[in-house]
């Protein structure tokens, strides 16, 4: 084991996790990251991170529940044992955590303090103030650097991931990146590489993420091969405070303490948020919600905000699209314990107190769910079998990838406070998988590999590197043709879609496409050059933008994040019950036949210039898929003539195994 | 629009960098027109300088390196001595920095940390300081052990603002006895043999705030306070605790406002008491 290295790439909560667990079973790392791994995207996690607690145990809780609900949330596409297997093992990460020191906020008993989070009923949401992902991954961080300082982990910092190398066979034998100093292009060999590299926020232009989120790494994977499947599937979250450069998280921790959205029912009330007395206010997310109220699933939420501002022109300001979310109520004490670090945000980002004022927000791009397609293998009790080496790889064997930019865990929707719990997951869960590997070898050993299959791979991107230095006659501008693709990105394919709008944004992104790949460099130097790295970032950007779009344009349905207003699921019209009841039946008949056509994973292969899509069957084995409708008000119909068709259909398969 | 400190109405400004293309080479500085629009960071000024990088002179020139990641002030990389005071670019609001000095701002790199490029520095050695004081809990595994210890809320609310540390850097700029290292990989040479060449310098620099505080942290844990004796030891030895100034300059320019000197004090007492106990044999 001892001479059997794997390369890590991303120090984010998968990566580090990965990395920490294979250091325990005796395997060095090689752990290439585009930043220090302390300053990784993970920090920007806010409100927490997800399991099944005693507390809630007790209040009929159970792994299963916290299955149910991530799997409904996610509108069913998720293959259901890897999350099955997710949510099992929930409890004992966050035990993990608390032993690792992060700093969960405890009850006045000093167990660890939970709250309420979207999606579901219960208080799962383990939290340490309003900055969990950030003290999460400091505690990874630290194992990794004890095993750094133990000599099992080598860093390589300010590194940026150019691709994996393949052999003659298409099998993964380690990377090319560059030192983003010495812009040194260099190969590191591995028995396995594992991608952690997080998700595609920049390809909007502004988003919630950080700036290294370009999704060049997965992308890069992608055009060496390996299928990237639900692109489509973006998450904007509800909340978020609209900025310049970068439009920051406002988390959803702040309704899962009590935070309640509204807006004036005056349009562009001119009043003060605080002197609108509360009947000339509309909670509509409690009015239309009752069950669930403000901690609706996310992307309902985003599309309700949405449609108060756009359609229903009831936004709090005319030029500026934002709904209240207001904390006023809680007192200040309270709010500084549990949401200190969100507020400071805000404050000191808008120069506001949100402890007094009401916030204004507005939902921005926060997550994908889709990214690099990899495999599990199934349990027949529904799990994902331990130790297998063929969980998380993705089709290019010996290549793994873990994290957001896994596609597995969060179907159509990501719910709240999932997200820190699937990549540490999967990160520790991989490791085992890679012992076996490595001990098995079933593609033989990267020791056996000739070492011109890494001089060739780091020649060629050493070309790609030369031959972008020498476009100095173009005028093509990247950060330009950056700002232009989020631009268009972010009108075409977030939380409304069309397909007329979809269809001329994928001719306009393949336009930028090939202007991006023409970008001249306004730095032509060999130290420090981040012009070209930013420009390399960017061109690969578009694999993975014209994935979303064409995507979301044959994709004619609505599925959780992913809503074509065109395909939407008509609402119940009849006074009567009779004529509702009808209307139900017909509903329920066009849900069914819509999942055999739609309840499948995109998946898209990229040929060169575009992706090519097909369609891939879900594993819905262990809980069948039902209508999402989160109680929402005029449409108890349809959930009890859904009800009454399971049960019947439950009853004739009964009677059907009896007479058999 | 709004108005300067001068009560003038802003169309542009001025941005001022001081700029260096290599490793121990001279700095020079360039200065640049930016357009003035609501709302601006002085993240958003460099990107619009990277956008078009021509000074205010007319020259052509390369977009200015600078390091950046979480824009929301939680990740630490922005760091930059902004009109003389060393803090985040991406919370440095333009509107609040020419409401206090009009109609230019003057963007430096730390100076405590070698140059890489521009704005860009190598901070290495705050990552190494951490190895020094063993800033980790030293558990058995990552197997499942059940819970961990039982903790008080108020053991929480101590621990919780030293954990939101950033290894930013602020406290090592602004302190007098953090002097500055300068080394900085060679051309040709591995990252393997730099770090061999530059870790004996580290390990006798001055830990600073950052360290004595994470060495604080973990000794308050229950199960990081099983090796606490370890930490105080890597606390009292060669660039240890006892170079410490009293200055106090760390806490107020720590973004997150820790209460470095706090831990500092704790550190102290935490060390004498170790020491007498090894004198007493206790």
């Amino acid at each position: 084991m001892a001479n059997s290295r794997v390369v890590v790439v991303g120090g984010g909560l998968a990566g580090l996790a990965c990395t920490m667990k294979l250091c325990e079973l005796g395997i060095p790392v090689d752990l290439v990251s585009l930043v220090p791994v302390k300053r990784s995207h993970s920090v920007c996690a806010q409100g927490g991170i997800n399991s099944c607690n005693d507390q809630t145990r007790q209040l009929g809780d159970s792994e299963w529940k916290h299955f149910d609900d991530t799997i409904y949330g996610g509108d069913f596409l998720q293959h259901q044992p890897p999350v099955k297997e997710m949510t099992d093992w929930g409890p004992n990460i966050i035990e993990l955590m608390d032993r690792l020191a992060v700093p969960f906020n405890r009850t006045s008993e000093g167990y660890i303090d939970r709250r309420r989070f979207g999606g579901t009923l219960y208080k799962r949401t383990a939290f340490s103030g309003a900055t969990t992902g950030q003290q999460l991954l400091y505690a990874l961080d630290e194992q990794v650097r004890r095993w750094e300082s133990e000599g099992l982990v080598r860093k390589f910092e300010y590194w940026d991931f150019l691709g994996p190398v393949l052999d003659q066979s298409g099998i993964c034998r380690g990377i090319v990146a560059q030192d983003l100093a010495s812009m040194e292009i260099r190969s590191f060999p591995g028995e396995a590489v594992v991608i952690a590299s997080g998700g595609p926020g920049l390809v909007y232009g502004r988003s919630t993420m950080s700036m290294m989120c370009t999704g060049s790494a997965a992308s890069r994977c992608m055009q060496a091969g390996a299928k990237y499947a639900n692109a489509e599937f973006i998450q904007v979250h509800p909340t978020a405070i609209p900025g310049a450069d970068k439009l920051r998280l406002m988390s959803e921790s702040a309704r899962g303490e009590g935070g309640r959205v509204w807006v004036p029912r005056t349009p562009q009330d001119p009043r003060a948020a605080k002197s609108i007395p509360e009947k000339e206010r509309f909670y509509f997310l409690e009015e239309r919600y009752p069950k669930y109220g403000n901690l609706v699933p996310r992307d309902i939420a985003t599309r309700e905000i949405f449609d108060i501002c756009v359609n229903e022109n009831l936004s709090v300001e005319r030029d500026r699209l934002s709904v209240y979310l207001d904390l006023t109520h809680i007192p200040a004490a309270e709010l500084d314990r549990k949401l200190g670090g969100i507020l400071d945000i805000y404050q000191k980002f808008q120069g506001v107190d949100p402890r007094t004022v009401p916030m204004k927000i507005f939902p921005a791009v926060h997550y994908s769910m889709g990214g690099l397609w990899a495999n599990y293998e199934r349990t027949p009790a529904g799990g994902m079998r331990p130790a297998s080496p063929v969980n998380q790889v993705t089709n290019i064997p010996n290549l793994y990838a873990i994290g957001e930019c896994d596609y597995h865990y969060h179907g159509a929707n990501r719910l709240g406070a999932n997200s820190l719990l699937s990549c540490i997951f999967s990160g520790l869960f991989l490791a085992p998988g890679l012992q076996t590997l490595i001990l098995n070898a079933p593609h033989g050993s990267v020791r056996d590999v000739d070492a011109s299959v890494f001089a060739g791979a780091v020649a060629n991107q050493q070309q790609r590197h030369d031959s972008m230095l020498a476009r100095t006659k173009s005028t093509e501008n990247p950060y330009l043709i950056h700002r232009q693709l989020g631009d268009l990105m972010t009108k075409a394919a977030t939380v409304v879609r069309r397909n007329e709008q979809l269809e001329a944004a994928y001719e306009k992104v393949s336009e930028l496409h090939a202007r991006a790949l023409n970008c001249g460099m306004s730095d032509t130097g060999s130290w420090t050059n981040q012009n070209i790295v930013f420009a390399k970032a960017l061109e690969d950007m578009f694999p993975l933008a014209k994935s979303i779009v064409k995507g979301a344009l044959q994709r004619d349905e609505c599925r959780g994040a992913h809503y074509k207003p065109a395909f939407a699921m008509p609402a119940l019209e009849a006074r009567d019950d009779e004529g509702r009841r009808a209307e139900a039946e017909g509903w329920c008949d066009r849900f069914e036949a819509n999942n055999r056509k739609w309840l499948k994973s995109t998946i898209a292969t990229w040929n060169g210039s575009h992706p090519d899509l097909t369609y891939e069957d879900v594993d819905t084995s262990i809980l069948p898929p039902r209508p999402r409708l989160y109680g929402l008000v005029g449409a108890e119909m349809i959930e009890s003539v859904w009800k009454m068709r399971t049960a019947s259909n439950e009853a004739a398969r009964r009677i059907q195994q009896s007479t058999t | 629009m709004i108005k300067d400190a001068y009560n003038e109405t802003i169309k542009t400004f001025r941005v001022e960098v001081v700029r260096q293309n290599r490793p121990g080479e001279r700095p020079y500085s360039e200065v640049f027109s930016v357009e003035y629009e609501p709302d601006m960071n002085v993240i958003s000024v460099l990107q619009k300088i990277a956008a078009r990088p021509v000074t205010v002179a007319g020259k052509p020139t390369t977009p200015v390196a600078w390091d950046c990641g979480c824009l929301e002030e939680v990740c630490g990389a922005c760091t930059m001595v902004i009109n003389g005071q060393v803090r985040q670019s991406c919370s440095a609001l333009v509107d609040q920095l020419l409401a206090v000095e009009p109609r230019q701002i003057r963007l430096e790199p730390m100076g405590k940390f070698p140059v890489i490029r521009d704005l860009v520095v190598d901070r290495k050695r705050i990552f190494h300081n951490l190895k020094r004081v063993r800033a980790w809990v030293e558990v058995d595994g990552y197997f499942s052990m059940g819970p961990g210890p039982n903790q008080g809320q108020h053991q929480q609310e101590e621990n919780y603002p030293l954990s939101e540390c950033m290894s930013c850097g602020c406290c090592m700029e602004a302190c007098p006895q953090f002097l500055k290292i300068d080394k900085t990989q060679m051309s040709g040479e591995s990252e393997n043999e730099f770090s061999k060449r530059v870790q004996p310098d580290f390990d006798q620099g001055f830990l600073g705030a950052h360290a004595i505080s994470q060495a604080v942290l973990f000794n308050n844990h229950p199960i990081g306070k099983l090796s606490a004796g370890e930490r105080l030891d890597a606390l009292t030895a060669p660039g240890g605790i006892q170079l410490c100034g009293n200055a106090q300059n760390c806490v107020a320019v720590c973004p997150k406002h820790i209460p470095l000197t706090t831990s500092i004090g704790r550190a102290g007492r935490a060390v004498t008491i170790d020491k007498l106990k090894k004198i007493f044999g206790a």
